[in-house]
């Protein structure tokens, strides 16, 4: 497998002196909350030629790691990479020195929400956001309800439209929401969640 | 052979047919179904992405369910199935979590009920051995491609089910129905999952990428168990389609249960064609 089927033409690593300051207690925070010993990760690159979207990304999995090792937060929790991440897996699979890469990728999504960041990707943030909208109100998702609410969101009114009419003429999108009987319970789960 | 049943939201509405075939599947084979009461929404992708406490209580709040009905739990979406596996897994090495999830969702959760995918009942609990034996219609050597995706077999130390690289469960399944499962590198490639609504550049790639490798190895359609995946393989394939199906279809069509034209209007790519000329409808 060659390195430029990835986009990987040259192996560059970030960490330039005087780039940014090192945040050292970013650095222990997202080790503390990803649950992940990330100093093991020793720059084999598995996980980024692994990637099936590392083609998407401005950092690249194994950037990530060495990024978070040199505290360089602010470009992390910017990058478009943390939103890009599918979760699929394939680098906490395969990587040799046992790295929750993928733990790592939630902690520093989790932190840019809650510290309010603007990254360069706008919109997945505010779809996963949306997603559980309906998962906080009735407990269970409710497709055409989540999707108005993110082209309103969005302001993206016509992408997938046509996809849209298919599904719903095949009955694939319930024209009412179903809730559960103790929705309350959502609620309280989303409220004791909210400040851990 | 019973269960607390989890079916995930998308079998209620984009996935109904895998539903429908499940349920009918199961019954045929003697699996009990018992759907969860008042199961709840795993938090998908958008939980575990946005806040790690929360997606452990959307999943704990449904152990408990199945834990207080004293039942062992079958999931049918590999995205669930995932989610349950990750929040037992976590709760079993931390009583600090259970603590808190305990707090969280009002309950004491033990994490006792096991946690299956209808996949891994059909062909390790009730076995191939009893599948063969109630196919009545053998799928004529229709040539497909197993496609599992990613949250069925990964990471492997969490859903302890096949091989995370190279798993076989459904492409044996396939050919104990007289399918003829074809051999190609793309069973766990991701699809994009969730980046169909926001990203649909990268899933269109990694979609087309897919289509291109079945079709290198011959395939004529794929078959898969999880409901992202064909809602995305069926969705963005583009031009020269192939049928998406869910293994159930196609077990109950080779059962020769009642159903499979009433499932199968339901999918974007028409199958009836390719069907018709197998002779199987």
């Amino acid at each position: 497998m060659s390195l430029r089927r990835w986009g990987i033409n040259t192996i560059e690593f970030i960490d330039q002196p005087g780039s940014q300051t090192a945040d050292s207690a970013f650095s222990q925070k997202v080790r503390e909350l990803s649950r992940s010993d990330l100093d093991r990760c020793y720059q084999c690159l598995t996980c980024s030629l692994g990637c099936p979207v590392a083609f998407a990304m401005d950092y690249r999995p194994n950037q990530v790691m060495r990024m978070v090792q040199l505290g360089q937060k602010q470009k992390l929790l910017e990058s478009s990479t943390i939103w890009i991440c599918a979760g699929c897996e394939t680098c906490v699979t395969r990587c040799p020195n046992e790295v929750n890469i993928l733990g790592v990728m939630d902690t520093l999504r989790e932190m840019a929400l809650r510290e309010k960041v603007e990254g360069k990707e706008k919109v997945i943030p505010t779809f996963h956001q949306t997603f559980l909208y309906p998962v906080e109100k009735l407990g269970k998702q409710y497709e055409l309800g989540m999707l108005l609410l993110l082209k309103l969101r969005t302001k993206d009114f016509f992408s997938d439209l046509g996809l849209g009419m298919k599904m719903f003429a095949r009955r694939k999108l319930k024209l009412f929401p179903s809730k559960i009987k103790a929705s309350k319970e959502m609620k309280t789960i989303f409220e004791k969640t909210r400040g851990v | 052979m019973k269960y607390a049943y989890y079916p995930g939201c998308s079998l209620e509405s984009t996935a109904r047919e895998y539903d429908l075939s499940a349920q009918a599947v199961c019954q045929s084979l003697g699996i009990e179904l018992k759907e969860m009461h008042d199961w709840s929404c795993c938090g998908a992708s958008s939980g575990h992405s946005t806040n790690y406490m929360l997606s452990h209580a959307l999943a704990a709040r449904n152990l408990a369910i199945a834990e207080k009905e004293g039942l062992d739990i079958a999931v049918a979406c590999p995205a669930c199935f995932l989610r349950l596996k990750h929040t037992r897994h976590a709760m079993m090495n931390s009583d600090e979590l259970k603590a808190q999830m305990a707090e969280s969702i009002g309950s004491r959760c033990e994490a006792t009920s096991d946690i299956s995918h209808l996949l891994d009942i059909v062909c390790n609990k009730v076995g191939i051995d009893t599948v063969k034996t109630k196919v009545t219609k053998p799928l004529s050597r229709l040539k497909v491609a197993s496609y599992y995706g990613c949250f069925l077999v990964r990471p492997p130390k969490v859903v302890t089910f096949d091989d995370p690289e190279n798993p076989q469960s459904m492409d044996i399944l396939m050919d104990s129905l007289g399918a003829d499962a074809v051999d190609w590198s793309g069973k766990v490639d991701c699809c994009g999952g969730s980046l169909a609504l926001t990203r649909r550049d990268i899933v269109i790639k990694l979609v087309g990428e897919l289509m291109n490798v079945a079709k290198g190895a011959g395939a004529e359609a794929i078959v898969t168990a999880c409901p992202l995946c064909q809602a995305n393989l069926d969705s963005r394939q583009g031009k020269d389609t192939l049928p998406v199906f869910y293994f159930t279809e196609l077990m109950g069509l080779a059962m020769g249960l009642q159903g499979p034209k009433s499932w199968f209007k339901k999918h974007l790519v028409n199958p009836s064609g390719l069907l018709k000329s197998h002779g199987l409808l």
